[in-house]
């Protein structure tokens, strides 16, 4: 019978279709390409610029500035402490190069979604609408197999550092934005409400009550966003972003099990040391909110 | 300083609801909030509120909650807009203000302190302090000059650079009236803003403000569900029942005259004496030569322990220039501070 079937289009029709998409989007690349990859320039400057400086670095500086940074972050000798034997290991272990390749992308990746991203959630946490907008597109930004997205990135960029970028933006980025949007919504009402009895504009309500309360929640974003860039970073590798990823990429190609696991743990220590300097320093922020009288 | 300006609520209506203005016509014809509550699921919460709030001096709304005292208070600094009516500041509507103009208003002219107090917790005191200074754009060195004498004024000194978690609840509400006071704004809108401070400390912020109010002559309006409260403080008192105002008038008037049984049930637990003059009770038509005075304009407390002190069973009553007014005797201090409201 008829109805046994499902009635799907047939072959020619799915043709038409997929040529018509692909041919239109090859076409919106050939005309602006170029001018996109030229937007992007920019940033792969610094990055490459950041790159090299990690790397041409003599280590002993890197490794003091290093300490220096998680330290002033956390207030912690311990986590400080921590990050020199973790980065000292990696260079024994002959990781330094792609260990500084990797935190350098990583960085810029996070700059880039902290200055995309919390202008974003700023938006949505002031209208419903924006928010419900942008909800559906973040949905799908954190669904999409990276794959998928990896195709129309790689037909427009090519080969290289900015596609890696993008990709990885892409991916981290939905917490920074969702995160600064839950924060600012829930500051105390009573709070704005006094802001506004004193006269505050839209501007100063945003830069002395909204921002500032919702801070510790907008550095757990950052905390996200960070761990969601490097474990972003193998498959960015499949792109021809250098760096740890591309080790361990290469291992599983030729099923390498040393060459995998250390690549492997070297990205893990690269997260820890991220993950407990931005969480300590997250905590730090909300000191002034530790010691409550009964 | 000059003669604070009083506020004017002319014939307010807030209805909470979609189509609020459409409504008003039908609570101006005599729809009660149930049924109008029932019938177009709206909620009256002011209904022809008409208070004349006298400048430069403490007017109370007193209520019990869902009264709509607080919708009311919201009105004058316009935090909640008004479906129908005026609020008037001298010559100016503040239900007609533009928006620069209402935030040019209520950085300048109001301050406002909040049952919750609503501090910036990521602030210390003094930051706090000079928040709407800060926003009126004063430079940081004199807005802390300036917060400085206030905090010094509410007591915290010392307390300067600890955050508000670090403080207790009667402290906090310290930094919120020294906020306020910095502003050094005409109007002062206090929205319940001792009660969530136990009695003690309570009393001990009302006596603060009281003092403060004997110098700086501001016009405040008190927001309070406490009948003590609102006899201790208030020069006028307006009491709101389901969004109306059901009686105005000074203490006195109205723990004597209470206008109907709702309020009569009120201040039968009143203690008269702390709330009913000398000048009441007193009789006009004699006068006394000699023997024990009492001032006019104190209360019957007071009065009491003057007997109670002396052992003399009358007393004259002279006015500021020492001229004798009438004569008081303990027999009627003690009915008047006793008897129970008759109505």
């Amino acid at each position: 019978m008829d109805w046994i079937e499902f009635p799907s289009l047939g072959r020619s029709e799915l043709l038409a279709i997929r040529k018509a998409v692909d041919g239109a989007f090859r076409d919106f690349t050939r005309a602006y390409g170029e001018y996109l990859e030229r937007m992007f320039d920019p940033v792969q400057d610094f990055l490459v610029f950041l790159e090299h400086l990690l790397i041409n670095s003599p280590w002993p500086i890197i490794l003091i500035v290093f300490a220096a940074i998680v330290y002033l972050l956390s207030r912690s000798i311990k986590i400080a402490i921590g990050t020199v034997i973790a980065l000292v290991l990696i260079g024994v272990f002959g990781m330094w190069e792609n260990t500084m390749r990797t935190i350098a992308m990583v960085t810029v990746c996070t700059m880039l979604a902290i200055f995309v991203g919390i202008p974003i959630g700023i938006f949505m946490a002031r209208s419903d609408r924006v928010q419900a907008f942008f909800n559906p597109i973040l949905d799908l930004m954190q669904t999409m197999p990276s794959f998928v997205y990896l195709i129309p990135v790689v037909m427009i960029f090519g080969i290289g550092k900015v596609p890696g970028l993008i990709a990885v933006v892409i991916y981290a980025i939905p917490p920074m934005i969702r995160l600064t949007n839950l924060g600012i919504r829930l500051v105390d009402p009573d709070v704005l409400e006094a802001a506004d009895a004193f006269g505050s504009n839209a501007r100063q309500k945003l830069v002395n009550v909204q921002l500032p309360l919702a801070l510790p929640t907008i550095m757990a974003g950052i905390n996200q966003t960070i761990m969601m860039a490097l474990s972003m970073v193998v498959v960015a590798s499949m792109i021809g972003v250098r760096g740890l990823g591309q080790e361990v990429l290469n291992a599983i190609n030729n099923q390498y099990l040393f060459i995998g696991l250390q690549n492997g743990l070297a990205i893990v220590a690269v997260a820890i040391i991220f993950d407990r300097a931005t969480q300590a320093y997250g905590k730090r922020l909300q000191k002034h909110s530790e010691v409550v009288h009964g | 300083m000059a003669e604070a300006t009083g506020i004017d609520v002319k014939n307010l209506y807030k209805i909470f609801g979609s189509k609020g203005k459409e409504m008003v016509q039908l609570v101006k014809d005599g729809m009660s909030k149930t049924e109008l509550n029932e019938k177009h699921n709206h909620v009256l919460g002011l209904n022809n509120i008409n208070i004349s709030m006298p400048g430069g001096k403490i007017q109370v709304v007193m209520g019990l909650s869902g009264s709509g005292k607080s919708t009311l208070i919201r009105h004058i600094n316009r935090l909640i807009d008004p479906t129908d009516g005026e609020v008037l500041y001298g010559e100016e509507d503040v239900c007609k203000m533009s928006k620069d103009q209402l935030r040019e208003f209520r950085r300048h002219k109001t301050a406002m302190v909040f049952q919750k107090f609503a501090l910036l917790p990521h602030r210390t005191v003094m930051k706090n302090t000079i928040y709407g200074l800060e926003i009126q754009g004063v430079p940081a060195k004199e807005s802390e000059e300036r917060a400085a004498r206030w905090i010094a004024r509410v007591g915290l000194e010392g307390f300067e650079d600890h955050y508000p978690n670090q403080l207790s609840g009667g402290m906090q509400q310290r930094v919120g009236l020294a906020r306020a006071l910095t502003n050094d704004a005409d109007i002062l809108l206090m929205d319940e803003a001792f009660s969530a401070l136990d009695p003690l400390i309570r009393m001990d912020m009302q006596t603060v403000l009281l003092d403060l109010q004997e110098e700086l002559h501001k016009t405040i309006v008190f927001i309070t569900h406490d009948l003590d409260e609102a006899l201790r403080l208030g020069d006028k008192i307006a009491i709101l029942r389901d969004g109306a105002v059901i009686q105005q008038g000074t203490g006195q008037e109205i723990v004597l005259r209470p206008s109907d049984e709702y309020i009569a049930d009120f201040v039968k637990e009143v203690n008269r004496g702390r709330v009913i003059l000398v000048d009441t009770v007193m009789d006009k038509t004699k006068t006394l030569e000699g023997g024990l005075t009492i001032p006019s304009g104190i209360m019957l407390e007071e009065a009491a322990k003057t007997f109670a002190e002396t052992g003399q069973g009358e007393a004259s009553i002279v006015n500021g220039d020492g001229k004798p007014v009438g004569v008081l005797n303990v027999q009627d201090t003690i009915s008047a501070m006793v008897t129970p409201a008759t109505h």
